[in-house]
C-alpha cells in the first residue's frame, strides 16, 4: 500500500471525453503540472514524504469495517471503507496532501481551491497550514451558508474563504471563480482542484492520488474475506472518491462498479445532479468534455442536491467513459432517500455519514440482491447536521 | 456561399489594410446586453464612431476567460432572454456594414454540432469566430468547419505562451492573431503590463496575419501605446461594456468612447 508509483498512464482523454478546454494563458501551466507530476510520482523522496504524511498526519491506512447491523439488515456482508476516519473527516485529504506537496516542489507558494461541501476546502487549508503555504478557498455563498462550520474551520486554519456570488452560488460557480484566479495568478499559484474533473492532467492526477482508497480496500478485503467484493459502490459528484475506489478494481472484470449520483428532487425534474445517470448529450465544463447538464444551446444549467458536494452539473470524464463502455453503472438517489439513509446509518451503526456518502449507502441498502458489497464511506456527516435537522423540521 | 463573394478571411484582411488609422479599432460588445435591440444600437454607434471590426460576445453561463464586468453583462443578457438566434440576428444586422467576429465559448459551439453552428454563423455574413477556451491542439473540427465556410478561426496567444506554441499558433493563425496583453481575465487596468510591447513583438514575429492586442485596454492613451508597440489592431471590451451598463443612453455613451479611442489612434498629420 503506497502512493501511486511507476509507469501508469497520464491520460488526456478517456474515449471521447476529457481534453483541455481552457484559455491559452493556462496551457503552459497545465504542461508544467503534467511534467512535475510525471517526475514526482517516480521520485522516491516525494513518495516517501507523501506516504509518511498520509500515515502519520492523515491516519492511513483507514480501516475496512464490516458493518455489523447494516450487514444484518441487508442479509449480506456490507463493508465500509472508512475514509471518514481520515484527518479532516473525508477522502479529500489524500488529494490535497499530494497536490500541495507537488506545488511546493514546483516552487509555487500560493494555493487556491474550490469547495462545495467544504471538505476539500478544509483538507486543502489543513495541508497549507502544515506546509506553510498561502491559501485561498472559493466557495459559493449558498454553500458558505449551508456549511458554516467548515467555513469557520478553514478560517481557523489560516485560509481566506472567498464567497462567490455568481449564478446559483454553489460548487460550479466556485470552480469557475478558482479557474479565473488561476488565469490571473498562474505564475506563483497552484490550483488544487478537488475532484477528477477539469482540464488534463487533473482527472488522471486526482485519480492517481485517490487510488490509495481502492488499493487499500482491495488488499484489506482479500485479507478479510479471501476474495474480492462482488460490488463496489461510491457516491459521485465530480467523482473523486468513486474513481479512487474504482481504479483499483477496473481490471477485476467480475466486480460490479456502481456510482451513485444525486437525484435531488427526481431525475424526471430539472432539479437533480445526475448527468451520468440521465445520459444526455456530452458537454464542456471547467476545461473538459464529459457528462454535463446543459440546455439545448449549451448554457450550463444549475444542478440541485441537498448535499453540497453532489450539487454539480458535471462529472469526471473517466466516469463518462466507464459508463459508455459499460464497465461502471451510474444510478441516482433522491434527497429524501439520502436523508433517510443518513438517519438510519447513524442509528444502526453509530456512524454519521456525510450527506454525499448517504447517497451511496441509500442505494446499497435498497438492493435486495447482492453478495459482498464494498461501500466507500467517503466522509463524516458532522458538517451536515444543521442542514439535515433543518430539512427534518420542514418535512 | 458564392465563390464571387469575399470570404470572411478576405474581408478581415481588407479591414486591417484600410483603417486609415495607426491600428484597427475593434470594439467588443456583449450581444443582448442590456437587451438585444439595445446591443444592436450600440454596435451601430460603434460603426459610426469609427470602428473597423466588431467583436460580438455571446452571453454564456460560465465564461472562464472573462472578468466580473463582462461576466455580469452576460448574466444580464441571458436573464433578459438573449439566445443564439437573437445574437445571430444582431450579427447579421451589423455584418452588412462592418466585419463581425463572434466570440463564443466552446460548449455553445459544440452543443448543436460544430458544423451546424459554424454554418449558421457563416450565413449571417460574419467574418470569423473566436473561441476563448479552445486552445491550439483542441477541437480540430472547429478549424475544419471554419475553413470550409471561409470564416477566420481567430487564435489567441498570451504572455505565458511558450515560444514553441507561439510558433505553431502563429503559423496557423487566420484573420488576425488575438494577443492577450496581460496574464489574467478580461478587464480594465490602470496601466498596461510592462511586458505587453514584448508580447506584441513576439506575436508579430511568429505570424503573417495582423496582430490585435486585447484584455485590459480601456483608454485612448493605452490604445495609442498599443499602436506604438506595433499592434495592428486594438480590442477594447470591458470599458465599453461598463459604459453600456452605467449610461442612460448606452449607444451614445459607447459611441462617444469609441470616438475618443479612434482619435487616439489617428495618424499624426
Amino acid at each position: 500500500m503506497s502512493a501511486p508509483i511507476g509507469e501508469r498512464p497520464l491520460e488526456h482523454r478517456f474515449g471521447p471525453y476529457g481534453g483541455q478546454f481552457v484559455p491559452e494563458t493556462l496551457m503552459p501551466a497545465l504542461a508544467e503540472l503534467e511534467q512535475a507530476w510525471r517526475a514526482a510520482r517516480d521520485d522516491p523522496a516525494y513518495l516517501a514524504e507523501l506516504d509518511g504524511l498520509l500515515r502519520d498526519f492523515g491516519g492511513r491506512p483507514t480501516p475496512l469495517y464490516r458493518a455489523r447491523r447494516l450487514s444484518e439488515r441487508a442479509g449480506r456482508p456490507i463493508y465500509l471503507k472508512r475514509e471518514d476516519l481520515n484527518h479532516t473527516g473525508s477522502h479529500k485529504l489524500n488529494n490535497a496532501l499530494g497536490q500541495v506537496l507537488l506545488a511546493k516542489r514546483m516552487g509555487k507558494d500560493r494555493i487556491i481551491a474550490e469547495t462545495g461541501a467544504g471538505q476539500h476546502g478544509v483538507a486543502t487549508a489543513t495541508v497549507c497550514a502544515l506546509l506553510g503555504m498561502r491559501c485561498m478557498i472559493y466557495m459559493g455563498s449558498e454553500d458558505t451558508r449551508r456549511q458554516r462550520p467548515n467555513v469557520q474551520r478553514m478560517e481557523l486554519l489560516g485560509a481566506e474563504v472567498q464567497p462567490v456570488e455568481a449564478g446559483a452560488r454553489t460548487l460550479k460557480e466556485a470552480t469557475s471563480a478558482a479557474i479565473r484566479d488561476w488565469v490571473t495568478n498562474v505564475g506563483d499559484t497552484h490550483y488544487v482542484i478537488g475532484s477528477v474533473v477539469g482540464p488534463a492532467p487533473y482527472p488522471a492526477l486526482v485519480r492517481d492520488l485517490q487510488r490509495i482508497i481502492g488499493d487499500e480496500a482491495r488488499a484489506q478485503m482479500l485479507e478479510r474475506e479471501g476474495r474480492l467484493p462482488t460490488r463496489v459502490v461510491a457516491c459521485v459528484g465530480g467523482g473523486s472518491n468513486a474513481m479512487g475506489t474504482f481504479a483499483a478494481f477496473i481490471a477485476d472484470e467480475q466486480v460490479e462498479l456502481i456510482g451513485v449520483e444525486a437525484a435531488g428532487e427526481g431525475i424526471d425534474t430539472p432539479r437533480h445532479g445526475a448527468p451520468l445517470t440521465v445520459g444526455s448529450r456530452p458537454g464542456i465544463l471547467h476545461g473538459s468534455r464529459s457528462a454535463v447538464m446543459q440546455d439545448e444551446e449549451g448554457q450550463i444549467v444549475q444542478a440541485h442536491s441537498i448535499s453540497a458536494g453532489l450539487d454539480y452539473p458535471g462529472a469526471g470524464p473517466q466516469h463518462a467513459h466507464l459508463r459508455d463502455t459499460g464497465r461502471a453503472r451510474y444510478v441516482a438517489v433522491s434527497d429524501r432517500e439520502a436523508l433517510a439513509a443518513f438517519r438510519e446509518v447513524a442509528r444502526l451503526e453509530g456512524i454519521i455519514p456525510a450527506l454525499e456518502t448517504a447517497h451511496a449507502l441509500a442505494w446499497t441498502l435498497a438492493q435486495e440482491q447482492g453478495d459482498l458489497d464494498l461501500v466507500c464511506l467517503s466522509g463524516r456527516g458532522d458538517k451536515d447536521l444543521a442542514e439535515v435537522l433543518g430539512a427534518g423540521e420542514q418535512a | 456561399m458564392s465563390t464571387l463573394q469575399a470570404t470572411g478571411v478576405e474581408r478581415l484582411a481588407e479591414a486591417f489594410a484600410s483603417t486609415g488609422k495607426r491600428a484597427a479599432l475593434m470594439p467588443y460588445l456583449m450581444a443582448g446586453f442590456p437587451t438585444l435591440e439595445c446591443s444592436l444600437r450600440i454596435g451601430e454607434a460603434c460603426i459610426e464612431a469609427g470602428a473597423d471590426v466588431i467583436e460580438l460576445g455571446v452571453p454564456y453561463s460560465d465564461p472562464l476567460a472573462d472578468g466580473p464586468v463582462i461576466h455580469a453583462a452576460g448574466t444580464v443578457a441571458l436573464a433578459a432572454g438573449a439566445n443564439v438566434a437573437g445574437v445571430l440576428e444582431v450579427a447579421r444586422a451589423l455584418a452588412s456594414r462592418i466585419p463581425v467576429v463572434l466570440m463564443c465559448y466552446a460548449n455553445m459551439v459544440f452543443a448543436p454540432g460544430v458544423d451546424a453552428f459554424v454554418e449558421r454563423l457563416a450565413r449571417t455574413g460574419a467574418c470569423g469566430l473566436i473561441v476563448p477556451d479552445l486552445p491550439e491542439g483542441e477541437g480540430p473540427e472547429v478549424r475544419a468547419a471554419c475553413e470550409r465556410t471561409g470564416l477566420a478561426l481567430v487564435a489567441l496567444v498570451a504572455p505565458t505562451t511558450t515560444p514553441e506554441r507561439m510558433a505553431a499558433i502563429g503559423e496557423r493563425a487566420q484573420g488576425f492573431l488575438y494577443t492577450v496583453s496581460v496574464v489574467g481575465t478580461t478587464g480594465e487596468r490602470r496601466t498596461l503590463d510592462e511586458s505587453f510591447a514584448d508580447v506584441v513583438a513576439k506575436a508579430k514575429a511568429c505570424t503573417r496575419v495582423p496582430v490585435a492586442l486585447g484584455f485590459g485596454i480601456a483608454t485612448p492613451e493605452q490604445a495609442a501605446q498599443a499602436a506604438d508597440a506595433g499592434a495592428d489592431g486594438v480590442i477594447v471590451g470591458t470599458r465599453l461594456v461598463r459604459a453600456a451598463g452605467e449610461a442612460e443612453d448606452p449607444a451614445a455613451a459607447v459611441g462617444a468612447l469609441v470616438s475618443e479611442l479612434a482619435a487616439g489612434l489617428a495618424r499624426a498629420s
